[in-house]
């Protein structure tokens, strides 16, 4: 997130677009609602009629995949109605001309025609964000698992640009992210083509800078993706995998390849606080301990930097992450002798400036947001105050692509895939919180009540869904939450695991991010 | 801004202030009931009537704005004797449960019951009389317990805007019910269990796992999405050790208490006896049927084998030293960049430094990832 999420409270304009926030970021939701009772008026785009919707002043229900299109389609209402900031794009942005003409094309009629959004809605939802120079954006996975991820966010921040509506308080774009500390595992540098703080690893002066820190040589080589190493291990490139805290048997895309991928491993570490299915397959478990075992900080969406507290020990011989970690590398001949869990963002914070001002001390009670570059820094609420990092920021034309799989007679839905309220992602945690488990215990595809009405499908009928990759049999939910010729499965269920049906070829372009949000699928009785 | 005075003290404040936050401005205390900080004011319970110079009888400082010259007594004792009557007109319809309440030791009512020393009560006559009938498995609501003073009404309407509940029927019948009291349409969040100043709202998890005094709090952070939630941990000591039994989240938190239903109520996972305790070496193969991992009709990753008839127990060592040999076999024949790193987004900062640290520099490749991408 660019802002805080206090600041979202200050927002005129909350546009919101493919997040299911009320279930997914349920707090969030809980401050924009704060919001919308102060008048803030919120837009929602997105394919479900998800609960945020009560309270939007409008809903723009897109088709899966087409939110390029009506990105677009808004900068072009807001261009052609001068509504746009000028001073801004003048002062720091480049490229506005060049961008200008790539938008052209996407009158509202012509975005109507793509997106089933109608071309007023469009018009209105123009005015209103483009009206606001106090406006915020809200994204999640809706925007980034396409095959145009990218082109999405891109997208995204074009509209930013041409309102200006960044780099102030309460105005700016915010990803939410989905899991605790995914912004912290990124900052820490668990991505193949930077080292912690996004410091890239193919740059010489970088490597050289990390090599002496860390007192090795280190490969100059962009590592491989988590969505490449999983078609490197059938091959046999990947040979070992080892893999801590997460659980890609049922989170990642075409679950059926990934079986063979992982059985293909030669070696398989898992290190988890459960037998998950992809500890199943390991030849090693290494038992670990959990969030209210042992100590360390997360970062949240917002970039604040929080501490977390041992409150109980470890079950059994189970041992925190840090020290199995130390214990295998000192094996190996690299000890590593870190006293503490702050000795190591200590070091985190000489190499990434952004952290070196974030002590545990000084997180004691509040968190930090990042960068934080020295001990009497504040930390940073929002980003990009008086100027963005590299100067001035280009405007990037992002043309329509539909998604990789268009459904067809074999195939004639759309299947999307999420979370829901009460279970959390592959469900190794949730599904064992007995009131949970009774609650939200069962699997089910959403289905609309005119397609459930065609397919002779009734409420609670079990129903298989079938895609290119595989099928599963599932109960069915007849709801006007999807439109017609849309279904949706929520991801948490192994047992009917929607990641059966979706496909590990669409991926985005760029970063490599699976569509699971549009796949096309069968419906059989 | 407007200088108003209570009880002797003068305090200058903005206009749209309430007696009652300016009194708790100057650490003044008045007793409140139906009073939230983060509620609209309701003015219910009468509990914090003040007397103001110029207005005939107490008003509720919850309710009433500040005004210029305002002079406000908040202790009389004709106020006090007020207040102690309110006391025992709502508790004449209490029942007498605080032995086993599980609110026992953080009830305001209680607290209240004490303070004005209310035990026999000349008030006593008819009682509501409710049998419990949720069937949801998250939050117990004892009516009998109720006190009508709207927070969890309030809560689940100013805050969660989901509107599950609101008073039904009237006078003595009044209740806090579902709409025609059919189905509760709700997300559970508990926001009404962190509100209820009785025992009407509780959590069905954490009955009789011990009280207050025996429980120790730990502040930490929610470990489900990346909102990053203040949550507290309450932790009791039971013969298998120490277990945590509830979780709650301090209003003076950024998240100012508020929770959802995995943060509030999803933390029986911790002591879960399906923890993994002991490392683990594979004793079958992979093959799917020698392994008994077999593909059931629906499911494919499922087994009909316990995982543990697959698996070996190990000691730390060895299960390490496997590790270490096998990684540096593969290394030595196959080169760094045959292995490759998934590590957490579940996982502190300090974790994953050091697992993409072990990745580059022991293993000496960039095949490091995480669900970030996915």
């Amino acid at each position: 997130m660019t802002n805080s999420i206090k600041e979202i409270e200050g927002m005129e304009v909350i546009f919101i677009i493919g997040s299911n926030t009320k279930e997914t970021h349920p707090v969030i939701a809980n401050r924009m609602i704060k919001a919308y009772r102060k008048g803030t008026k919120i837009i929602v785009a997105d394919p479900r009629r998800v609960p945020m919707v009560k309270f939007a002043e409008l809903f723009l229900n897109l088709r899966p995949g087409t939110d390029v299109a009506l990105l677009n389609g808004l900068a072009h209402v807001i261009l052609k109605e001068g509504i746009y900031n000028k001073e801004f794009i003048d002062e720091k942005t480049e490229g506005f001309n060049e961008w200008k003409a790539s938008v052209e094309k996407f009158t509202p009629e012509y975005v109507e025609e793509i997106t089933g959004v109608p071309s007023g809605d469009i018009i209105k939802a123009a005015r209103l964000y483009g009206g606001s120079r106090k406006a915020g954006i809200f994204y999640t996975m809706g925007i980034t698992q396409h095959t145009c991820g990218t082109d999405n966010v891109n997208a995204i921040a074009n509209l930013a640009l041409l309102t200006g509506n960044i780099g102030r308080e309460s105005t700016g774009i915010n990803p939410l992210r989905g899991q605790n500390n995914v912004q912290g595992s990124s900052d820490a540098g668990a991505l193949p083509n930077v080292y912690p703080g996004y410091q890239r690893v193919d740059v010489p002066e970088i490597q050289n800078k990390f090599e002496e820190a860390w007192g090795v040589e280190l490969s100059p080589k962009q590592g491989l993706k988590s969505t490449e190493m999983v078609p490197a291990a059938l091959k046999g490139k990947i040979k070992a995998l080892y893999v801590i805290g997460e659980n890609p048997l049922v989170t990642d895309p075409n679950l059926n390849h990934t079986f063979e991928a992982f059985k293909n491993l030669e070696f398989l570490v898992v290190q988890d606080i459960f037998m998950t299915d992809t500890a199943q397959l390991a030849d090693v478990i290494l038992p670990a301990a959990c969030f209210a075992e042992k100590d360390g900080t997360f970062t949240n969406t917002e970039r604040k930097v929080q501490r977390i507290r041992k409150a109980v020990n470890p079950p059994g011989e189970a041992k925190n992450d840090t020290t199995i970690i130390m214990e295998v590398s000192k094996r190996l001949g690299y000890p590593m002798d870190y006293e503490s869990s702050e000795e190591v963002l200590e070091e985190f914070g000489r190499v990434w400036p952004a952290l070196q001002g974030i002590t545990y001390k000084r997180i004691e009670t509040q968190g930090i947001p990042w960068p934080c570059p020295t001990k009497d820094h504040p930390g940073t609420e929002y980003l990009y105050k008086g100027g963005f990092p590299r100067g001035k920021v280009h405007f990037t034309g992002v043309n329509f692509l539909p998604p990789a799989e268009i459904t067809d007679k074999d195939y004639p839905f759309v299947l999307t895939t999420g979370r829901n309220l009460f279970q959390y992602h592959a469900g190794s945690m949730t599904r064992r919180v007995a009131p949970i488990e009774a609650h939200a215990g069962e699997a089910y595809v959403e289905i609309n009540p005119a397609d459930g009405e065609r397919l002779n499908i009734k409420d609670g009928d079990i129903v298989k869904v079938l895609s290119r990759r595989g099928e599963i049999k599932i109960k069915a939910r007849i709801t006007n939450r999807v439109s017609k010729g849309i279904i949706f499965i929520p991801m948490h269920y192994r047992e009917a695991a929607a990641n059966v049906l979706t496909s590990d070829e669409a991926l985005d372009r760029h970063v490599k991010t699976p569509e699971y949000k549009v796949s096309a699928v069968r419906i059989e009785k | 801004m407007v200088t108003i005075t209570i009880d002797g003290k003068k305090i200058e404040i903005p206009e749209n202030t309430t007696v009652l936050e300016a009194a708790r401005m100057l650490d003044i205390p008045i007793p409140t009931l139906c009073h939230h900080p983060k509620l609209t004011p309701f003015g219910g319970c009468r509990m914090c009537i003040v007397e103001i110079k110029g207005i005939p009888r107490p008003v509720t400082s919850c309710t009433t704005p500040v005004s210029e010259g305002m002079e406000v007594a908040t202790s009389t004792a004709q106020l006090e004797g007020l207040r102690k009557t309110v006391m025992e007109l709502i508790l004449s319809d209490h029942p007498n449960d605080c032995m086993i309440c599980e609110k026992a030791g953080a009830c305001t009512l209680q607290e209240l019951a004490y303070f004005y020393g209310v035990r026999e009560n000349r008030l006593a006559g008819e009682r509501r009389t409710y049998t419990k009938k949720d069937g949801n498995p998250f939050i117990e609501r004892d009516l009998e317990k109720c006190i009508l003073c709207s927070r969890c009404v309030k809560a689940c309407d100013e805050i969660q805007g989901v509107e599950a509940i609101d008073f039904g029927y009237r006078g003595f019948k009044s209740k806090i019910c579902t709409s025609y009291e059919k189905d509760l349409d709700c997300e559970f969040c508990g926001q009404c269990v962190a509100v209820c100043p009785t025992g009407a709202h509780t959590g069905k998890q954490w009955a009789f796992k011990g009280r207050q005094k025996d429980i120790r709090e730990i502040d930490t952070v929610c470990p489900y999405c990346g909102t990053g939630c203040n949550i507290t941990l309450h932790v009791r000591k039971s013969v298998s050790g120490e277990e945590v039994v509830r979780v709650t989240s301090k209003e003076d938190t950024w998240n100012e208490g508020w929770l959802c239903v995995k943060g509030r109520f999803g933390y029986k996972f911790i002591n879960n006896p399906d923890r993994l305790t002991k490392p683990l070496i594979r004793i079958t193969p992979k093959d799917r049927e020698a392994s008994g991992v077999k593909r059931e009709e629906n499911s494919p990753y499922d087994s009909h084998l316990t995982p543990y008839e697959l698996f070996r127990e190990a000691t730390w060592d060895e299960a390490l030293d496997y590790v270490a040999s096998r990684l540096k076999e593969i290394k030595e024949k196959h080169g760094a960049d045959s292995i490759g790193g998934l590590s957490s987004a579940r996982c502190t900062n300090e974790e994953n430094y050091l697992f993409q640290k072990f990745i580059r520099a022991v293993i000496g490749t960039n095949n490091i990832d995480h669900c970030a991408r996915l």
